[in-house]
């Protein structure tokens, strides 16, 4: 950990408030992102139990599954969670925007210009924490390979339409999330833990409601202490004041609250369904909805703290002025999205189990650039993680105290000029280390050449300066200006070109097989 | 030590396996070496952790166990790559009391590697000397395979998706397998023939079912690292000898001497202990209160060279305190500067 | 019992890797070379029959400055043999050394080395070669230092290809998290020869048994903790490295540590244990002096028995860290005490090089923790294996302290094959062997 956020951390502890890490938000923000509180049931994979979910921090949505162990109610909640979901996502598919790229032309081999759709924005899912996002993928994992009727008449036990393809989408969010510095499908702990550092660890900072508390305590409250209560006061009934912000529910809350009242929704259940006739049927209907009821009203005692922390934490993040190169990596979450419609749209089969090597190494190599990248970028937009930079030796602020012209020894000189320039901080420079600084927005480099005297050295200017002999207007920076060089570069090279699946080579096990994957096994018997 | 009318809480694999979450904290080491019922004593501290499985996880994994072992062990043989197991041996284990059932299972294990056939021991129990007194062990099952080797089952109720599986509760489980694996080897070094094997069958549910799966899981690391731990065990005695005269930790006594007996051992709390230790709300309070730089976390102390409390690291940042030729102290007061400077810079203060 | 013959043995296993790479059937080899076990000679000699054959041929490494060495070492070996550098648009992107080789042709672009009998370049490089003839052979160097996804990236440039490497060094490591491919056969992360092995597990595996570099005092250590499984000797027997010096030391501690390493091909430096920065001002200085006594005191090496003493000059010394602003730090001291021409790097950047003295700082010194990084076994292997003399190790006390109070809760991938030994148990081995040779440095 950086000392700069050792500090941050230490000055919350003595302040009881925590302390920015950040002076501009770093992560996209949506105008209506979708928010999502799953809860899942302990000790079962993939078994819901219940989720507040809108993009209305007034109304949510409340889904609850009764009996989390029956697969009629979970494909229920499945399919009411697809209903409530996928409009949301489909509404993005159709606003979009005409944009030229490069391609290679499929006869011809030769590179060519064509148009592309790219939606004018893209939706966002945002959860309480991490757990969420593993969550979003499981939930993902255990749907996209069902088969709904219209699939498969003969499916033993059919999914309720469009289960399958919120699966296929849930399933891109949770891959996007991986993606450093991607944005459609976020964390609120992240997105906190990104811009403020509080006075506890963090492991503890996963806690939502404690890592609040410490952002945005109550009049008169110490962070330390809001943390506190947040994280470990309980009522009288023993269940915590704060709920944990799942999708794992409290031991507590299970046994002391749930568990008799899903017993008592099974003991109905089971008299409904033995009803002789059809009175006996409707008032035991009647019970059934009340003890229904009563599972619905507690599991909305958990989520309910949780789904106004995630607004909450929405509200704090806004604050926030946006840095200037979001935009630029939510243009990327923009095509991923797109991209994905396409696939969709194109009647694709759902993403495979594993991935296979090529889209194995093409996913890492993605996401090393996807990070070298946000480093880069947020140390441009934020003075405060340029700071981190300069302390590491990697990035070194100061001002030009001399510009002498020079020019390459070439047959058409070109313009390399030498910059003396006086700095505090004391960058890794070696010989012909490569600088660079922001231009217009665009990267200018420079090489290291010599030090003058402690704190002053002498820089050559390499490129952006035009093609004639002399620079360019204001491409030379001049005495006086005050600069931000980095010895990071700013925009990242993509790597070497993949094979294609189908070529993969016997090193690594030659091509994928290409049968389309088959839906999970499902025991006859749902009820363990 | 820990009082006349507590009986010693006895450690369970989980403890043992526990015992590797902090090496160096000399209270837990003292405390578990005693036999001392540390959650018990954390609530007579004032400060509980919360404790307890949802019954919901708790009814899923019994029922999955039982699943696993429903069809007189067929299923957990093919598990273990064994086809047709004919003549699977399922020999009862049942005796009185922990001493009985562990030689019950000494007497099954040695008769079923003299038998040479595939045998299946259901809840075995087995004894493992740790700093003196004897811990009782009752792993999910072990086969005995007819060439003499003995394989630890561990069944788990986390799921395993398409052949992956949480790598922390993997890991958490291949510990505690290594416990059984290393109580297991004490019985075998008395058994002519007989050979434990350094890997464990962990089974799970498969995906979305309630069908198991089963992956092998090499412990060799978690048994050095167990048995590393238990001989440090022995050093408890060392550590009682530093305690003042008369501390004990007897939970009838008052709430201000069982504090004092319990701060006169040293702690060494991190974060980590959160998940791994019942008194870790007590010692964080007091890390807590005496600005330990530790309390936020093991990493932080990576670059603060000798500095230990958010206090002298703050002076020594602000230049108060400290020497500027340490190199700790001369960083810290560059970080102060440029995050000062860069905070100014965007006028957040 | 039979005597073993170091060079009897090197040669029977050069010769089946030899037969295997010119008349074998298999698409793929493998060679294990444990440190100076003679990997480069075994490059060039495999290039050369190759070549000789007309098999054409593309070698792989994994950094520019390996390249530019096999490159020169092809050249020493057969100055008449043609042979093409593939390197990049950078500036200076090759060794100026390469310019005096008649036959060496260099190139950015693999058209205008086409028909030359062999090709080198890195894997970087290498895998933006597109549409070219694939090479009938190929060697693919530091093998296990590759990651699985650049060897996927240049795997179709060749039908069959030696692979060699040193499993003991460090792994390959990405700057993203890579679980969720973890025991996946072709996880992309992992080293080529994992990813090799797991889809071709019929390929033939050698191992190279012979150690040339380190001296008889350091083989039998290096080889126990590092590669228990896979055990190797030193070539040379303990009378037949020498090294030794003009000058008397002066009673000083770092003078009685050079002497003690000296004669036991082993030192170590013991300062007071307290927990400091990574550059620790007090240990820095210590390397820095040790250093300076090094060069002052006249060391003369003899590597053979009969051979001719050398001077051990600055350019046979080098120090090692396991961070670069600590090599920063005792480059810093080094230049304060007069001395230059000493390597200082990482143990990252001293892979694959070789001095006769080295003086290490321990990775785990004056830490208040350990973590992953620093009890990377690869790291210590590195920095304990460069030598051809002895190995001179700084360190503040309290280290096999900080191993026992370290947690081992590591989390378990299913399907990942345990890498033994773990840096615990190696980092115990060699702090216990050094504690034979230990010097303390006190105030």
């Amino acid at each position: 950990m950086s000392l700069i956020t050792t500090l941050a951390r230490l000055e919350a502890v003595e302040s009881g408030r925590a302390s920015p890490l950040a002076t501009v938000r770093h992560r996209q923000l949506s105008e209506h992102p979708l928010v999502l509180v799953p809860l899942t049931t302990a000790g079962e994979a993939g078994a819901p139990l219940g989720a507040l979910i809108g993009t209305d921090r007034q109304q949510p949505r409340l889904l609850t599954v009764a009996q989390p162990r029956d697969r009629e109610l979970r494909f229920a909640f499945l399919a009411e969670l697809a209903d409530a979901v996928l409009p949301y996502l489909e509404a993005y598919g159709d606003d979009v925007e005409l944009v030229e790229r490069n391609a290679t032309d499929a006869e011809s081999g030769k590179r060519i210009k064509e148009e592309v759709e790219l939606c004018a924005d893209a939706p966002q899912l945002i959860v309480p924490g991490r757990a969420g996002i593993d969550f979003v993928r499981l939930l993902g994992r255990s749907m996209r390979f069902r088969r709904t009727v219209e699939q498969d008449p003969d499916a033993a036990y059919p999914a309720p339409p469009h289960v399958p393809l919120l699966g296929r989408w849930l399933t891109h969010y949770g891959e996007r999330a991986r993606v450093p510095g991607s944005s459609l499908l976020l964390a609120a702990t992240d997105l906190l833990n990104r811009h403020w550092a509080t006075g506890q660890s963090s492991l503890e900072d996963q806690h939502l409601g404690a890592l609040l508390a410490w952002i945005d305590p109550a009049e008169g409250e110490s962070g330390a202490q809001a943390a506190l209560r947040a994280e470990s006061y309980r009522d009288p009934r023993g269940q915590l004041v704060c709920p944990p912000a799942g999708p794992a529910t409290d031991p507590a809350f299970d046994n002391r609250l749930l568990a008799p009242a899903v017993e008592a929704y099974d003991r109905v259940r089971q008299r409904w369904q033995a009803a002789q006739d059809g009175d006996e049927a409707d008032s035991w209907m009647g019970e059934l909805a009340i003890a229904e009821r009563e599972i619905r009203r507690l599991l909305r005692t958990q989520m309910e703290p949780t789904w106004h922390s995630v607004w909450r934490a929405i509200d704090l993040a806004r604050e926030l002025p946006e840095g200037a190169r979001v935009a630029d990596r939510w243009t990327r979450d923009r095509w991923s999205f797109t991209a994905h419609r396409d696939r969709v749209r194109a009647g694709e089969p759902p993403q495979p189990r594993r991935d296979d090597a090529v889209t194995a190494a093409r996913k890492l190599a993605s996401r090393e650039t996807a990070q070298a990248q946000l480093e880069a970028q947020e140390a441009l937009d934020d003075p405060l993680v340029l700071a981190g930079r300069r302390l590491s030796g990697e990035a070194f602020i100061g001002e030009v105290t001399d510009v002498v012209m020079a020019w390459s020894e070439s047959k058409r000189p070109a313009p390399r000029p030498l910059l003396t320039f006086h700095t505090d901080d004391r960058p890794h420079l070696g010989e012909r280390t490569k600088v660079y600084r922001s231009l217009d927005g665009k990267p200018q480099s420079a090489e290291f050449v010599r030090y003058e005297t402690d704190g002053v050295l002498v820089l050559r200017l390499t490129d952006r300066m035009g093609r004639a002999k002399d620079p360019a207007e204001g491409s030379v920076p001049e005495k006086g200006d005050r600069i931000a060089w980095t010895l990071f570069e700013h925009d990242q090279r993509g790597g070497p070109k993949l094979p294609d699946p189908e070529e993969t080579p016997w090193t690594h096990g030659g091509p994928p097989g290409t049968d389309a994957e088959s839906p999970d096994l499902i025991t006859p018997e749902d009820l363990l | 030590m820990r009082g006349p009318a507590a009986r010693p809480r006895p450690l369970d694999a989980r403890a043992l396996a526990a015992l590797a979450a902090n090496p160096g904290c000399k209270r837990r080491a003292l405390l578990d070496g005693a036999g001392v019922d540390k959650g018990a004593l954390a609530a007579a501290l004032g400060s509980p952790m919360a404790s307890g499985q949802s019954q919901f996880a708790f009814m899923r994994g019994n029922a999955f166990e039982a699943r696993v072992k429903s069809d007189g062990g067929a299923e957990l043989m093919r598990l273990l790559g064994v086809a047709d197991p004919t003549g699977l041996q399922l020999p009862d284990l049942s005796a009185a009391g922990p001493d009985g059932r562990a030689a019950r299972t000494a007497l099954a294990l040695r008769e079923a590697t003299t038998a040479k056939e595939w045998t299946l021991l259901d809840h075995p129990m087995l004894a493992l000397e740790v700093a003196g007194s004897p811990a009782y062990l009752e792993p999910d099952a072990v086969v005995v395979h007819p060439d003499g080797q003995w394989t630890v089952v561990e069944i788990k109720s986390f799921p395993m998706i398409d052949a992956s599986a949480d790598a922390a509760k993997v890991g958490a489980a291949a510990r505690q397998a290594a416990v059984y694996v290393l109580a297991l080897e004490q019985v075998a070094a008395r058994t002519e023939g007989a050979q434990v094997a350094q890997s464990v069958l962990l089974v799970c549910p498969k995906d979305f079912s309630n069908l198991p799966t089963a992956s092998v899981v090499d412990v060799r690391k978690q048994l050095s690292v167990t048995r590393r731990q238990l001989s440090r065990l022995t050093r408890v005695e060392d550590i009682a000898a530093t305690l003042p005269q008369g501390a004990t930790f007897d939970l009838e006594r008052s709430g201000d001497e069982l504090m004092a007996a319990v701060d006169s051992v040293s702690a060494a709390y991190a974060p980590d202990c959160l998940a791994a230790c019942e008194m870790a709300f007590h010692c964080r309070a007091a890390a807590r209160t005496d600005g330990d730089i530790s309390a936020l976390g093991r990493s932080l102390r990576g670059e603060l060279g000798g500095l230990t409390t958010g206090s002298a690291v703050l002076a020594a940042a602000r230049g108060e305190a400290g020497d500027p030729r340490d190199p700790a102290v001369a960083a810290l007061r560059r970080a102060a500067a440029l995050r000062a400077g860069a905070l100014e810079a965007a006028g957040c203060r | 019992m039979t005597v073993f013959d170091p060079a009897a043995e090197a040669a029977k296993a050069t010769d089946a890797i030899l037969s295997d790479t010119l008349h074998g059937t298999h698409r793929g080899i493998v060679v294990d070379s444990p440190p100076g076990a003679g990997k480069s000679t075994l490059v060039v000699s495999a290039a050369r029959e190759l070549a000789a054959v007309g098999r054409s041929l593309m070698v792989i490494a994994q950094t520019n400055a390996q390249v530019d060495d096999l490159v020169l070492r092809l050249a020493e070996k057969d100055p008449e043999l043609p042979v093409g550098r593939l390197h990049s648009n950078d500036p200076d992107p090759y060794d100026k050394a390469l310019n005096g080789l008649e036959n060496v042709r260099k190139s950015s672009k693999a058209s205008d080395l086409a028909g030359l009998d062999i090709v080198i370049s890195t894997a970087a490089k290498w895998a933006h070669v597109q549409n070219v003839e694939p090479w009938p052979h190929a060697i693919v160097d530091e093998a296990y230092q590759m990651r699985s996804d650049a060897l996927l990236a240049v795997a179709g440039l060749f039908e069959r290809a030696l692979f060699v490497g040193d499993p003991g060094q460090l792994d390959p490591f990405s700057i993203v998290g890579a679980d969720q491919w973890a025991g996946l056969s072709y996880d992309p992360s992992a080293s080529a020869v994992s990813t090799l092995l797991a889809h071709n597990p019929e390929l033939p595996q050698h191992r190279l048994p012979v150690s040339w570099r380190l001296p008889a005092s350091a083989a039998p250590l290096v080889s126990q903790a590092f590669y228990p499984y896979t055990p190797f000797r030193s070539g040379t027997g303990p009378e037949d490295r020498k090294l030794s010096f003009g000058v008397v030391g002066d009673g000083s501690a770092h003078d009685r540590v050079i002497d003690e390493a000296a004669w036991s091909g082993w030192g170590l430096l013991e300062l007071p244990a307290r927990h400091t920065p990574r550059t620790d001002p007090e240990a820095v200085r210590a390397v820095a002096q040790v250093v300076r006594r090094l060069l002052d005191r006249g060391g003369v090496a003899t590597g053979t028995a009969g051979a001719t003493p050398a001077p051990v000059t600055a350019d046979r010394v080098a120090v090692g860290t396991a961070h670069r602003d600590q090599a920063a730090a005792v480059r810093a001291a080094l230049a304060e005490l007069g001395v230059t021409d000493v390597t200082v790097d990482t143990a990252n950047r001293l892979q694959g090089r070789e001095f006769d003295v080295t003086v290490v700082l321990h990775p785990l010194s004056g830490r208040p923790d350990a973590t992953a990084f620093h009890l990377e076994t690869g790291r210590l292997c590195v920095l304990t294996s460069r030598h051809r003399h002895a190995c001179i190790v700084v360190c503040r006390a309290g280290v096999a302290e900080l191993l026992d109070e370290h947690p081992s809760t590591e989390p378990v991938q299913l399907g990942v094959t345990v890498k033994f030994p773990d840096g615990w148990e190696a980092n115990h081995a060699v702090l216990s062997h050094l504690a034979e040779h230990r010097v303390p440095l006190t105030r």
